[in-house]
């Protein structure tokens, strides 16, 4: 990994812990506990890059552990942005994890996994994506917030390349992938922060 | 090789010829590998942490005064260690370039080093508190007398008595904040008592050879990688708890709460990676996670004064 890159997602992991600090200090505690997850595990995520390599994106654990993030930051969404969708999302992503979790710890013949998983972050990453945007677009909250969803989109983005890229279809070539992970990555959590914060 | 014995004819008293500015530089380059620099910047951020974490108006010539002195004491046990350790330091590939051990710098100039800079870094502590000093002291006497003069070479537990001489700085920067020694304090040295496992048995997994050169028993070569991985997750555990208790006690805000939940989250799942994998890739990446654990829980600490 290039110098540039462990300095990119060193930035990544300083946004992530500010924003555990002090960017989600005024919420209730199912958000807070919602975001804590989701950007615990990107900081936790970035430092393993820092001191791992891109290889550690070869551990079969890396598909279920890439779940909490985008089920996470839904459930955050929900609860704040969606009052009667709140158990029932927060069912389906509790659901969902184990789920992946499941499918993807043992042996199955099959596509089961592979349409768990897709099933599983569709629904998450369409509501990171979707509902920041509309309800900016609705004007329930600040413009800005629509940042979140631009995040959202690029979390998109990023799972795509990997998951191609792991099922040996890769869309770019390993090394381009690799090459613009670490700006993804720090372009996503800045639009995480700034969402949350100007919001 | 020329270079290194061009170096090994300078001598203190050579220090008074025309070209003392030249040799003093060398010297200084040659002394800066004897201090381990980054171990000892770890155990000098625990000390101002520990100072720190007390939340007392701030003392600046006091809060120097610790820092520089603690350093000092730091560096000299380091240095003593470097001196008694150079015969296996030269038998392991990771340490046979270290001056000691290369000849660069001969063993009674070591040992000179040491004992001077322990002499000045103790007695100055001694100077700031009495009972500060003592702490300081205790962390160098456990360090050089017990750990490395004593035990290193004859059992694997040694690293117990390294543990708690390493548990000594943060202790004493405590202390010095808050005049005694309080539950905080013990709390927070017990987290890097336990620590300091997880950090030198993934150390130890990862050079066994070097530690079998030098025959120096270790968990791995005594009770075997199973047990060892075991005590690494236990131990990080242990550290945990006690680092996640005195952050409470000490009244650390919300949000640095759930930083440090989720850095020991982390912490947590790679140590049980580490036990339930058993790969070199999960061990190393453990070793570098627990030392950059310990450096963001310190920071964490500290931050919480300002």
């Amino acid at each position: 990994m290039r110098s540039i890159d462990r300095s990119l997602i060193l930035i990544t992991v300083l946004l992530a812990a500010y924003q555990i600090v002090v960017g989600i200090d005024q919420m209730d505690n199912i958000p807070i506990v919602a975001y804590t997850i989701a950007f615990g595990v990107l900081l936790v995520a970035g430092l393993l890059l820092i001191i791992l390599g891109f290889d550690a994106l070869d551990s079969p654990v890396v598909v279920i552990i890439s779940t909490i993030i985008p089920l996470a930051l839904g459930s955050g969404l929900v609860y704040q942005h969606l009052a009667s969708f709140r158990a029932p999302y927060l069912l389906f992503a509790m659901i969902g994890f184990f789920a992946v979790a499941f499918t993807r710890s043992i042996k199955i013949r099959g596509k089961l996994p592979v349409i768990t998983t897709a099933i599983v972050h569709g629904v998450a990453g369409m509501t990171i994506f979707l509902l920041p945007i509309i309800t900016s677009v609705q004007g329930w909250t600040s413009p800005f917030f629509s940042l979140v969803g631009v995040g959202g989109a690029l979390v998109g983005i990023g799972g795509l390349l990997l998951s191609f890229l792991k099922v040996g279809k890769p869309i770019l070539s390993r090394e381009k992938i690799f090459g613009i992970f670490p700006t993804l990555l720090l372009l996503m959590t800045v639009c995480f922060v700034a969402g949350f914060k100007f919001s | 090789m020329q270079a290194g014995m061009q170096v090994r004819r300078y001598t203190f008293s050579s220090m008074s010829t025309p070209s003392s500015t030249v040799n003093l530089k060398t010297k200084f380059v040659l002394y800066i590998p004897l201090i381990k620099s980054l171990q000892t910047g770890l155990l000098l951020s625990t000390g101002v942490a520990g100072y720190l974490s007390a939340h007392i108006p701030f003392n600046i010539p006091e809060l120097f005064g610790m820092a520089l002195s603690l350093f000092l004491a730091i560096s000299g046990s380091t240095i003593m260690n470097m001196w008694y350790d150079h015969d296996i330091d030269a038998k392991m590939k990771r340490t046979h370039k270290r001056p000691a051990a290369s000849g660069e710098l001969s063993r009674d100039e070591v040992f000179r080093v040491g004992a001077t800079v322990s002499i000045i870094g103790i007695g100055w502590a001694v100077l700031i508190t009495p009972l500060f000093g003592l702490i300081v002291f205790a962390g160098w006497f456990f360090d050089v007398i017990i750990y490395t003069l004593w035990l290193k070479r004859v059992t694997c537990w040694s690293i117990v008595w390294g543990g708690i001489s390493g548990a000594m700085p943060i202790l004493s920067g405590r202390v010095l904040a808050v005049g005694q020694i309080d539950l905080v304090g013990i709390l927070l040295a017990l987290a890097i008592l336990f620590w300091i496992p997880t950090h030198t048995l993934t150390f130890s997994i990862k050079f066994r050879k070097d530690y079998a050169n030098a025959e120096i028993p270790t968990f791995p070569s005594t009770y075997g990688d199973a047990f060892t991985r075991a005590t690494i997750t236990v131990s990080s555990i242990l550290a945990a708890a006690a680092i996640g208790w005195a952050s409470v006690l000490i009244g650390l805000s919300a949000g640095y709460l759930r930083l440090m939940a989720v850095l020991t989250a982390g912490l947590l799942l790679l140590a049980f990676a580490t036990f339930r994998v058993k790969s070199e890739r999960a061990n190393f990446g453990l070793f570098r996670y627990a030392s950059f654990y310990m450096l963001s829980a310190m920071i964490i600490l500290a931050m919480q004064a300002f």
